[in-house]
């Protein structure tokens, strides 16, 4: 198990996610001897677990049974534990399509938080690509590189524990994509610039606030940064539901033709029809965060850039 | 690991690379071929001085269809507005505020007037323009720059550009796969390097594209299709090196039931036999016969438009020459020799595509692949319960539809027959922002929707009930909730 390459066998020292029905889902640290409690009875790590094929369904002891299912980063980012707030899947694929995410990309991140993203940075970069991540905050800092090795990732990542907006990303020059997440994302763009490899790439920051999202863009425009777009993606689930709709009683038709066995009818009023349809959660999450993201060009032309900017606004 | 050598020549657009072209919010991919004319956005010019620049280089349009790249412009050359108004209420929509005619703009054009100067000219000859807020100022500008600036920027493809270029020329193409759905489902179906990959789509080879360009050359991808041949217009733009393609295979979707069956022989040593074979698995499935036929035909189209490589002869094609030699007698021995070359050159093929469709097999046989995605015009129920019979228990899949409907089918029948957890039906909301000091808002218009997605995790099939996953028709629901009214 590698959160970047698929198994086919559970493994002593794993990490599988034990799925319990219905959205209900719960990591496993996989330890020969070990056993979890689930509310099926207990999972005995070495007899249910290790050597089965992942996907397999496990029986309890109570008689219900479990699959166990093999970690993907977004598997992760519903199972994790939050540490801070995270960014969720449909924010992840936005990010990871429009910064050019690809095998061998370099990133540069900040902050790491829980690691939700780093996770599917990582997955996308592998196997040649690198990740450089920020996080301000020792204990955090610690707690995802300790991560990062469980999840056997931990070869693809540096984590450094410093302040982007002051020391930036420890690199300079190498990155192909930079992604910011922290308060105050205008103080870290030249430090994303200077991580940039000299013939550009892409940059994203994700903020929850509009006064944000505007600060950014000054910052991104006075840097140079070029095609500076911010969007909003928002996942709406559809609940597939059979739902019946009755028929009202219009009472007798006398337009209808007669028939001598006209009790049939009061079925009619019991009847109604089914489809299939879906219907929307009652609430769904109606705001994450903007997505601003840009392009740097290469190193000649920011100086034109700046002025053209500043010819604009003025 | 990564290189941390910035190669120049990794960045410099060559002789017959793949680039797209942007001015604005338009794009277009084109292949770099010197003395060639290429029309963009009304005009036509040539990339020959693009060859050795850099790329993301922007480039002015000069007369003759000559590419300049673009010099860092002087600062003082920025429009010169002379004062703004504080709002609109003396501004009156006459139609009579502009003093140049449609004439003169085009007779300063003749002139040979950069579209800075000519967006000058337009500005000293409006009545109205210094009583605009510099807000209105500034849009006015801005949407002059638009019309009368020729430069054109020319960029590395990605997923990113050409699912956005697709998306904004050719939705129909892409079954209206708008670029957020598209990311959404290379997240969801875990793509990643070193997978095996199935891709069922008719989206012009855009998604199977953005599939290997995320695997960047390792693992391999099965592309199953539909009809005559793959369709891979879309693949060709990403321009990849070539040992990409040495991941991709194909399997066509026509054989796959006999390799369900155990029944696919992929040793034929005849090669007409095994045509024969295939044109009567093809009479014999009755479900999308018409559509596999609409499906050759649009491939042809793309043909022409995409001159494909590599991509099966049309039987049609065939007939024809055969039939144009006997019409004319006196060529016949000449005829006779070109169509015992063509037979030859049909068996080498013929033997080329026997050994692809062999090794397309040996993938598939093990069942074992990493991810499913299916993408396509056609009914993606059939599909989606045919395909999955090949997925490793534990892994990811996802079928986009531009309907939501067919995947509410495929739901109900994955629910009724066991073997996927995790199933969502979903559909993106996306939203563009202006940001501007004091003028931050959402972008008036917005995209209707971006077509819906099923995705789910394979597991382990459950061997307890059997019979109940033969079953076609929808189960009996299990109570009636009958309320009256």
């Amino acid at each position: 198990m590698s959160f970047v390459e698929y198994s086919d066998c559970i493994q002593d020292g794993d990490v599988a996610i034990v799925y319990l029905g219905h959205e209900s889902m719960t990591p496993v640290k996989v330890k020969r001897g070990a056993q979890t409690q689930t509310r099926y009875g207990v999972i005995r790590h070495s007899t249910d677990l290790i050597g089965q094929r992942y996907g397999s369904k496990v029986t309890c002891s109570k008689g219900g049974w479990v699959y166990v299912l093999h970690p993907t980063p977004e598997l992760w980012t519903v199972n994790l534990p939050h540490r801070t707030q995270i960014l969720y899947t449909t924010d992840i694929a936005t990010i990871t399509m429009m910064l050019e995410l690809k095998p061998g990309s370099v990133v540069c991140e900040s902050g790491t938080g829980s690691g939700s993203l780093s996770h599917a940075i990582l997955r996308t970069i592998a196997p040649t690509g690198h990740l450089h991540t920020v996080e301000f905050h020792q204990q955090r800092s610690e707690k995802v590189l300790e991560e990062f090795k469980e999840h056997r990732v931990d070869h693809l990542v540096t984590v450094r524990n410093q302040d982007a907006c002051k020391d930036g990303f420890g690199v300079t020059g190498v990155a192909d994509a930079v992604f910011l997440d922290i308060p105050s994302p205008w103080e870290a763009v030249r430090h994303a610039k200077t991580a940039m490899k000299k013939h550009g790439g892409r940059v994203c920051s994700f903020s929850p606030c509009i006064e944000q999202v505007q600060k950014t863009c000054e910052a991104f425009s006075d840097q140079g940064f070029e095609d500076i777009s911010s969007i909003e993606v928002l996942l709406r689930v559809h609940d597939v539901r059979t739902v019946y709709l009755p028929l009202p009683d219009f009472g007798p038709d006398p337009s209808a033709q007669i028939q001598p066995d006209s009790t049939i009818t009061p079925p009619q009023n019991h009847a109604s029809i089914a489809i299939k349809t879906t219907i929307p959660p009652r609430d769904i999450q109606g705001h994450t965060g903007y997505l601003t993201f840009a392009t740097k060009t290469q190193d000649l032309i920011i100086i034109y850039l700046h002025h053209k900017y500043t010819g604009c606004i003025l | 690991m990564a290189d941390n050598v910035d190669d120049d020549s990794l960045y410099t657009i060559k002789e017959g690379d793949y680039v797209v072209l942007k001015r604005g919010d338009v794009f277009k991919a084109v292949q770099i071929q010197t003395k060639k004319k290429v029309i963009f956005e009304k005009q036509w010019f040539f990339l020959d001085n693009a060859v050795g620049q850099l790329y993301s280089t922007t480039f002015e349009l000069a007369s003759g269809g000559i590419l300049q790249p673009r010099k860092p412009k002087d600062p003082e050359s920025s429009t010169d507005t002379k004062g703004a108004g504080t709002d609109n209420r003396n501004i009156q929509d006459d139609g009579k505020s502009q003093k140049l005619t449609r004439d003169d703009i085009e007779t300063l054009k003749e002139q040979g007037l950069k579209g800075q100067e000519i967006i000058q000219q337009l500005i000293d000859n409006s009545s109205t323009f210094k009583d605009k807020t510099e807000y209105a100022q500034d849009k006015y500008i801005k949407k002059k720059k638009k019309k009368y600036e020729n430069i054109v920027t020319i960029l590395k493809p990605s997923c990113r550009i050409l699912a956005m270029m697709y998306h904004g020329r050719e939705p129909g193409k892409i079954c209206h796969l708008r670029y957020d759905t598209l990311a959404q489902m290379l997240t969801l179906a875990n793509i990643h390097a070193n997978s095996k990959v199935l891709v069922f789509e008719t989206c012009a080879g855009l998604v199977l594209g953005s599939v290997m360009e995320r695997m960047g050359g390792f693992g391999s991808v099965i592309q199953m299709y539909p009809g005559g041949g793959p369709v891979r217009a879309g693949v060709e733009s990403f321009g990849f090196p070539a040992h990409f393609h040495d991941t991709l295979h194909e399997f066509p979707i026509c054989h796959l039931n006999a390799l369900i069956a155990g029944t696919l022989d992929t040793t034929a040593k005849d090669p007409s036999a095994d045509l024969k074979e295939s044109d009567m698995a093809a009479e014999v499935k009755t479900e999308a016969e018409v559509k596999t036929e609409a499906e050759v035909k649009t491939e042809a189209e793309v043909k022409t438009e995409a001159e494909q490589k590599g991509s099966p002869e049309e039987q049609s094609m065939e007939t024809n020459s055969v039939a144009d030699g006997s019409l004319v007698p006196k060529k016949e021995e000449e005829e006779e020799k070109r169509r015992e070359a063509k037979a030859q050159e049909k068996k080498v093929k013929q033997e080329e595509k026997r050994k692809k469709l062999a090794a397309a097999a040996s993938l598939l046989e093990g069942r074992n692949a990493d991810g499913l995605v299916i993408a396509s015009r056609f009914n993606p129920c059939p599909v989606l319960m045919a395909l999955l019979k090949f997925l490793s228990p534990s892994r990811p899949f996802v079928v986009y539809s531009q309907y939501k409907e067919c995947l509410i089918e495929c739901y109900t029948k994955l629910k009724e027959q066991g073997g996927t957890v995790n199933l969502k039906l979903t559909d993106y909301w996306l939203r563009h922002y202006q940001v501007l000091p004091n003028r931050t808002h959402p972008v008036l218009l917005m995209s209707g929707g971006g077509g819906y997605l099923l995705s789910g995790t394979t597991v382990a099939a459950e061997r307890s009930k059997p019979a109940a996953s033969r079953r076609d028709e929808e189960p009996a629901p299990k109570r009636q909730k009958v309320t009256e009214g």
